[in-house]
């Protein structure tokens, strides 16, 4: 395989994934402006914050509005995270790696860059952004629809599922870690309603609600919650899972082309950290601390990715 | 235009039904017209998810279009396409002919058939090439044929593309397309198959590979990127093959082969089926400023070691100047008297012809010897005295950068339009494939029509569309 169509592959799963993430973010903020009562624009500045975005945001805002935020989020040009943004990308590299996807994923592809491009081609009214973020969701699940359903598990299904989790778990590093404080033992002041309303964002935002309680019943724990998506090995959106994967995917790449890298060791040395400890270690380690490394660890890890397999040069 | 004067390919002149068009009649008879209009919608929408696309230039965002997909098949009987491909073969087996010469020893200059300048001072000329021989001999791996008809046994030769002729995905996926949306039509008619062309493409490069590579040769489509405007092609081909898209950014020179940049780090390459112009090929050797191609690949392909196709230089071939040389190019190599006609061509750079043409610009076609895309050319029955007047300028400033032609009456084929069947202007590119093994030409090929009611331009640029083509089983 050419060292671009890696690349290719590898980014346009995680442009996908990071659509997908972001509209989860919006439909969540959305929720939250819908249930409270006081000042609902200043959690989209926290919205905005867990989904990387609130910086570039500033420079082309004075305030925080929900709409601008929206706006921001789902379709600003200007924003390269936004999922119209994000989208337009995954296609993008879809159509420099199209010899190497199947015709059911690439039709998958350029149907939901369609979709989109025209559902996002104006403002979306508060009325519509349910259908809206419902097409999204759609959309980027037939594109992995296909891939599960139609890619060869060889080197090409590797690089995208590389992709997709190393953005997942940077995605659920960085919600995490702007909401940790709420998680911190010290304000475990059980159930005041502001620390409800705050866990179940965290939750929403990854679409754990239902995992969580067949796992861990109704009554949400901070400490609970940040066992679930820290080190629970059967959440698809946890942080343990998806660094597995990484993992899985580097070794099957191995296992492919007989040779090993340092991504390797560094993805295993990840992979560790998860093993190693449980949570009340890593709440003694300190939260904030831990998410911090594991953010650096996935950097460093993508660009040891992009040197091995010879993205650029 | 007098419509009655235009020979049409399902009703001729005199409204009677062509035997290649009865069972398509037959059909079509039998069809509600307001389900054909879905249909036709149908295979737009088709064409718009599968990503079939051309990128317009010249805009600050590389929009995506569609060419123009009509429903209504071109159909030629078997007979007739048995001439018309005997005439191609021995026409592409001349100009491969021609090009050895041209880079060796000039017989054809030497004989007196040529104006030497017409080779020596043209721009399509590669001295680069002199004395080198391609891998298998061959030059014009790829060919495509332009051809236009004027009558039931009159066919002309508008132009030869022995460079990196497009169009032969429109080909595929209009038959692809055809295939889903009216198989009940495939199965009145016996219609000879297109869908082999990317495996027989791969066979016929594969087999042009230098002599010293084993019998399972590594082939690689060189593209510009996705920003050229047949990048659907590139990417479709090098798909339908099963062979690497390359960029000139993913080669380099390895080991005295040209390699590219794999997960897995570099790996020869021995077929290069290039889609970039000579121009961008080699920066050392062509174009300086070029970052698309691959610097001293040209010293690996005088050294042997790879197969370009086509290979650099055979521009001299197709060009326009050249082109009213072909009959005498086809008699001069073969021996025998062109079986396809040329379209009598005025060369303006000579004072006879150039006083003829600027008395009769309203009459003629004028082309630029090295135009493409229908762009630069005057259509004088068409043009207003404006335009004739200003053209008139540009052509006595430079008489040796045009051609001109009589305006042909083309042929026309009916499209299907809101209010059902209404002719159109076509012509015919057939895909003709050469190696040591043999020429191939894929039955049929990409007909483009002008849309526009009595327009004579069908390229996709200028607002053309294609057909499904349609060969007979006689």
């Amino acid at each position: 395989m050419l060292g671009k169509t890696a690349n290719g592959l590898f980014w346009m799963y995680r442009y996908i994934e990071r659509a997908e993430n972001i509209s989860r973010l919006v439909e969540t903020g959305q929720r939250i402006a819908l249930t409270r009562l006081d000042s609902p624009d200043d959690e989209w500045v926290s919205v905005m914050k867990t989904a990387g975005v609130a910086k570039a945001y500033k420079r082309h805002h004075e305030t925080v509005t929900k709409e601008a935020a929206i706006d921001w989020m789902l379709r600003a040009k200007e924003n390269p995270s936004s999922v119209l943004s994000a989208i337009s990308s995954a296609r993008q590299n879809a159509r420099v790696v199209r010899t190497a996807l199947t015709h059911d994923v690439w039709e998958a592809m350029n149907g939901c860059y369609m979709a989109l491009k025209d559902a996002l081609s104006r403002r979306v009214n508060e009325r519509d952004l349910p259908a809206v973020i419902d097409l999204i969701k759609e959309r980027t699940a037939l594109v992995r629809g296909t891939t599960q359903g139609t890619l060869l598990r060889n080197d090409i299904f590797n690089f995208a599922r590389i992709g997709t989790f190393l953005e997942r778990a940077d995605n659920i590093a960085r919600i995490l870690d702007v909401k940790y404080y709420v998680l911190l033992p010290s304000v475990y002041s059980v159930g005041s309603s502001i620390d409800n309303v705050q866990w179940e964002t965290i939750l929403r935002a990854v679409s754990a609600r239902g995992g969580y309680r067949m796992v861990h019943g109704s009554q949400a724990s901070p400490r609970d919650i940040a066992q679930f998506l820290v080190l629970d090995r059967k959440m698809p959106r946890s942080l343990e899972f998806s660094v597995t994967k990484i993992r899985d995917n580097l070794e099957y790449l191995a296992l492919d082309y007989g040779d090993r890298h340092r991504s390797h060791e560094l993805a295993e040395a990840l992979k560790q950290r998860f093993t190693a400890h449980d949570i009340d270690a890593i709440f003694d380690y300190g939260l904030h601390e831990f998410l911090q490394d594991v953010l650096g660890s996935l950097n460093e890890l993508g660009q040891q990715i992009e040197k091995d397999y010879r993205f650029y040069e | 235009m007098n419509e009655s004067q235009t020979f049409d390919e399902m009703w001729g002149r005199e409204q009677v039904l062509r035997p290649p068009y009865e069972r398509f009649h037959e059909w079509f008879e039998g069809e509600d017209i307001a389900r054909l209009r879905a249909k036709q919608r149908e295979a737009e929408e088709v064409f718009r998810l599968t990503g079939i696309t051309f990128n317009v230039y010249g805009r600050a965002e590389a929009e995506e279009r569609l060419i123009p997909f009509d429903i209504i098949p071109r159909i030629i009987s078997g007979r007739e396409w048995q001439k018309l491909s005997r005439g191609i073969e021995q026409r592409v087996q001349a100009i491969n002919a021609f090009l050895y010469d041209i880079y060796h020893r000039q017989e054809i200059v030497k004989a007196g058939r040529i104006p030497q300048e017409m080779v020596s001072r043209n721009d399509a000329f590669l001295p680069q090439m002199i004395g080198v021989k391609p891998p298998g001999g061959v030059y014009t791996h790829i060919v495509g044929i332009d051809l236009v008809r004027t009558d039931d046994n009159e066919f002309y030769v508008l132009e030869d593309n022995a460079r990196t002729p497009s169009g032969v995905s429109y080909m595929l996926e209009n038959r692809e397309t055809m295939l889903q949306m009216f198989p009940e039509l495939f199965s009145r008619n016996r219609v000879q198959p297109v869908q082999t062309y990317p495996l027989d493409l791969r066979r016929s490069l594969a087999a042009c590979a230098p002599a010293d590579v084993d019998e399972k040769p590594t082939i690689a489509v060189l593209t510009p990127g996705i920003y050229n405007s047949a990048y659907f092609e590139h990417a479709f081909l090098a798909d339908q093959m099963g062979v690497e898209l390359v960029e000139g950014q993913d080669l380099r020179i390895v080991g005295g082969k040209v390699a590219m940049r794999t997960t897995e780090g570099y790996r020869p390459i021995d077929v290069l089926y290039r889609r970039v112009d000579d121009d961008f090929l080699d920066p050392l050797n062509f174009n300086p400023e070029s970052a698309l191609g691959i610097p001293g690949i040209m010293d690996v392909y005088r050294a042997g070691r790879i197969t370009i196709a086509n290979a650099p230089g055979t521009g001299i071939a197709d060009d326009k100047a050249i082109y009213s040389y072909m009959p005498d190019i086809v008699e001069f190599y073969t021996g025998e008297k062109a079986i396809l006609e040329n379209v009598p061509t005025w060369r303006c750079s000579e004072p006879e012809a150039l006083a003829y043409v600027l008395d009769n610009l309203h009459d003629l076609v004028v082309k630029e010897v090295h135009g493409s895309g229908g762009y630069g050319m005057l259509i004088g029955p068409t043009s207003t005295r404006k335009e004739i007047a200003a053209f008139r300028d540009k052509l006595k400033a430079r008489p040796g950068n045009y051609i001109a032609q009589p305006t042909l009456s083309l042929s026309t084929v009916p499209i299907f339009t809101q209010k059902g069947l209404a002719p159109r202007h076509v012509d015919l590119r057939p895909f003709v494939l050469v190696s040591p093994a043999g020429i191939k030409i894929t039955p049929g090929g990409l007909t483009r029509v002008a849309l526009k009611k009595g327009s004579l331009v069908v390229n996709s640029s200028q607002g053309g569309g294609t057909k499904d083509t349609w060969v007979l089983e006689d």
